[in-house]
């Protein structure tokens, strides 16, 4: 096993190229993903070693880097598109959710759109608007797509490969502010042998209450984990991976165990994520739980000036004030 | 001519095509003032148009007061970023001719519509230089009345400002406010790249449509980030305008009087009712794309030395030197006036207060909405809830 200790933006680099080396279909497009590899250099040095047709800087013009990979897919291409930033998937949106989406279902499943669009995500990290956003329901909510979020280098490195060998279109999340978190990674391990893409993870083994995050939130939750141990608290924290089919069995199975559980995500909580695992949660451990699942999550505001984000932002104390609150109940 | 409007004076005007052309010998590029500062009479644009200015000397020692002052206060922006007293800045270094010639063509009723780089323009407006740089700091996303300043919030969103100028364009015709003299004219800005935006061609094509008197500004500064002109076109960007129904021109945009110049009839075209054109101002982005941006990874020194001989400011200095337009203690003078603006622009930066947390929930609906409102009252009480703690 040959592990190396990498940032996550390292390990979905090394990710991107293990798929480039295997793969003479995939192709990489996007803004400024070429000579400067990306505004977060997740396509370092790719281009130079892929040359330009397989690395492709692109017009700017997301419709036109969706549209055109649809027409790529349906070629035989698997594109790998690169969104710079959250806040400017929208001019794309008319292309994932009523072509990307739908062209399998309407093809009568003749047509497959082995589609990734890799979108770096989220907040924290002190830009201007556009550049902290959280879309992942407006994705989840179109059937046709599915939807996955990385929270440490392991998972960056293997899920992204994974999401480019799958025949699904595949929204992939990439927690911008985690970039450059470093972890282990095994680089060797067969990629058929890997824990599969659509599945959640239990994060960290705990007793007392549930918390189930994703992505940037992990980290959090983790961390929220550790200040509760040292007040005598076990939290369990479930990494959900897949936002999109959501996979809740080790969800179930912890809260059915804890009976409290505390669903945390960066997007508003107005018909986020949340809504959606709490109702399931309610619905399969009802006789389980001690208190209501709540949530944590932004505000139902735009994303706000960066000056106050911090506040906006779901962090360690309101994921705490919440679990306490499940023992309140 | 620093806050006046320099009036008719400076009009391009109408006449019959001339084989003079610009002494660059680019028969594209419409240039009154060459890189060496040589003034050249008049310059004829690809529809025969012929372009020329009679500014008073006052008037060009203003322009050139604005090229430096633009420049200054943006070297404070960028400095106050590597600072850590804002989140970000776009630089418009090497681009000041190409604002302060457009801003200043700009009539008291027009109105403009910018990117996230128009801090010239903003100045030429009249705009105090501090009101962008809460949206840069992160204390606000802009937070301007556009009405009130005739300027548009900065659009960081590609392309998407050039939509809303049509429609205001659309306006503007619609209440009978074009057709005459003092009629009104709309100015979009955008960039090179945003010429790639569907909203970009959809604002063309609405624009075209319906007559708008609009005027398309594309600054060209010869990248969108990391990507060169060739990535985006491979016809003068200028040119893309005859396909769609209206006249283009290539201005110098280091010339601050062609930038004038074309910029001034343009809108007066517009405002008479002979509805939009697209004007491209030929220039280069001598900075980073922002202050998170390294161009040494992608474009080479030679190419940002050429165009270091073209700079805006150096040719209006020569052209006033040799043309004993201004001296050395005028100069000094303006030197001395954009010290001082920029350290009082520094000063009020960093007394910029943060923003309260709870701020947060303002101004989301004109009309308020009730759940809101629990949300707010949840925040505030898990706020107090900290006070006094070792928070
Ligand atoms: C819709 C959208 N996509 C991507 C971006 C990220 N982005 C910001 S500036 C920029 C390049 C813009 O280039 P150009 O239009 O030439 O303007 P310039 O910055 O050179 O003035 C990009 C890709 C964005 N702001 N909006
Ligand atoms: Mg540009």
């Amino acid at each position: 096993m040959a592990t190396e200790t990498l940032t996550l933006g390292k390990a979905l680099n090394t990710g991107l190229r293990r798929a480039l080396e295997n793969d003479p279909k995939v192709v990489i497009m996007g803004e400024d993903v070429g000579k400067l590899g990306g505004v977060f250099r997740i396509t370092d040095g790719l281009q130079k070693d892929f040359g330009d047709q397989r690395v492709i800087d692109t017009p700017l013009a997301e419709s036109g880097i969706i549209g055109t990979a649809v027409g790529l897919a349906i070629r035989g291409y698997r594109p790998v598109c690169e969104i710079q930033f959250d806040g400017f998937v929208y001019p794309a949106y008319d292309q994932i959710v009523s072509q990307v989406a739908k062209m399998h279902y309407r093809s009568q499943g003749k047509v497959r759109i082995p589609m990734v669009i890799r979108i770096p995500y989220g907040g924290g990290i002190g830009a201007v608007e556009h550049h902290s956003e959280s879309p992942e329901a407006y994705f989840a909510h179109t059937a046709g797509l599915k939807v996955v979020t990385c929270a440490n280098p392991q998972d960056a490195y293997v899920m992204i490969q994974q999401a480019i060998a799958s025949d699904d279109p595949i929204v992939f999340l990439e927690p911008k502010r985690r970039y450059w978190e470093k972890g282990p990674v095994d680089t060797e391990a067969p990629l058929a042998e890997a824990y599969p893409l659509h599945s959640a993870r239990v994060a960290r083994a705990g007793t007392d209450a549930t918390v189930l995050a994703y992505g940037p939130m992990v980290r959090t939750a983790l961390d929220a984990a550790t200040a509760a141990a040292e007040d005598g608290r076990e939290l369990e924290v479930v990494d959900l991976r897949t936002l999109s089919p959501l996979d809740l069995t080790a969800a179930y199975e912890s809260v059915k165990r804890t009976g409290r559980c505390v669903v945390v995500h960066e997007a508003p909580g107005n018909l986020g994520l949340g809504s959606e695992i709490a109702a399931r949660i309610t619905e399969e451990c009802f006789y389980s739980l001690e208190s209501p699942v709540l949530r944590v999550t932004g505000f139902d505001t735009p994303y706000p000036a960066s000056r106050v984000e911090e506040e906006y932002l779901p962090d360690l104390d309101r994921v705490l004030d919440a679990v306490d609150r499940t023992f309140g109940w | 001519m620093a806050k006046g409007d320099p009036g008719v004076t400076g009009r391009g005007r109408r006449a019959a095509p001339r084989s003079r052309k610009g002494a660059t010998g680019d028969p594209q590029l419409v240039q009154l003032l060459t890189a060496d500062g040589e003034r050249i009479e008049s310059a004829t644009g690809p529809d025969g148009t012929e372009y020329r200015v009679d500014f008073t000397d006052e008037e060009y020692r203003g322009l050139y007061r604005d090229l430096v002052l633009v420049r200054k206060l943006d070297a404070e922006a960028t400095a106050l970023q590597r600072q850590g007293e804002l989140g970000l800045w776009a630089s418009l270094l090497g681009q000041e001719a190409a604002q302060v010639g457009s801003g200043r063509a700009l009539r008291t009723q027009d109105m403009a519509f910018p990117t996230y780089r128009e801090h010239g323009v903003l100045y030429c407006r009249g705009i105090d230089p501090i009101m962008p740089l809460g949206l840069f700091r992160g204390v606000d996303q802009g937070g301007w009345d556009p009405n009130e300043f005739k300027f548009n919030m900065y659009t960081i969103v590609i392309g998407a400002q050039t939509l809303h100028a049509t429609g205001y364009a659309m306006g503007v015709h619609m209440d009978g406010r074009t057709g005459t003299e003092d009629g009104e004219a709309v100015i979009a800005y955008f960039g090179d790249g945003a010429t790639s935006q569907g909203d970009v061609n959809e604002a063309f094509v609405w624009a075209s449509v319906f007559n708008t008197p609009l005027v398309f500004f594309c600054q060209n500064n010869q990248y969108a980030i990391s990507e060169p002109l060739e990535r985006q076109t491979r016809v003068p960007l200028y040119q893309r305008a005859g396909g769609f129904g209206f006249p283009g021109v290539r201005v110098d945009g280091n010339d601050v009087l062609a930038s004038y110049a074309v910029t001034r009839h343009a809108l007066d075209n517009a405002r008479l009712g002979q509805g939009p054109s697209l004007i491209e101002a030929y220039t280069y982005r001598m900075g980073a794309h922002t202050t998170s941006d390294d161009p040494t990874r992608y474009r080479i020194a030679s190419e940002v030395e050429a165009w270091q001989a073209k700079d805006p400011i150096a040719r209006m200095k020569a052209f006033l030197t040799k043309q004993k337009i201004a001296d050395d203690a005028f100069f000094a003078e303006v030197d001395e006036q954009a010290r001082t603006e920029s350290v009082h622009l520094r000063e009020r930066v960093l007394a910029m207060p943060d923003p309260e947390p709870v701020t947060m929930f303002d101004n989301v609906y004109p009309t308020g909405s009730p759940e809101l409102d629990v949300q707010r009252a949840q925040f505030t009480k898990y706020m107090e809830s900290f006070e006094g703690s070792a928070h």
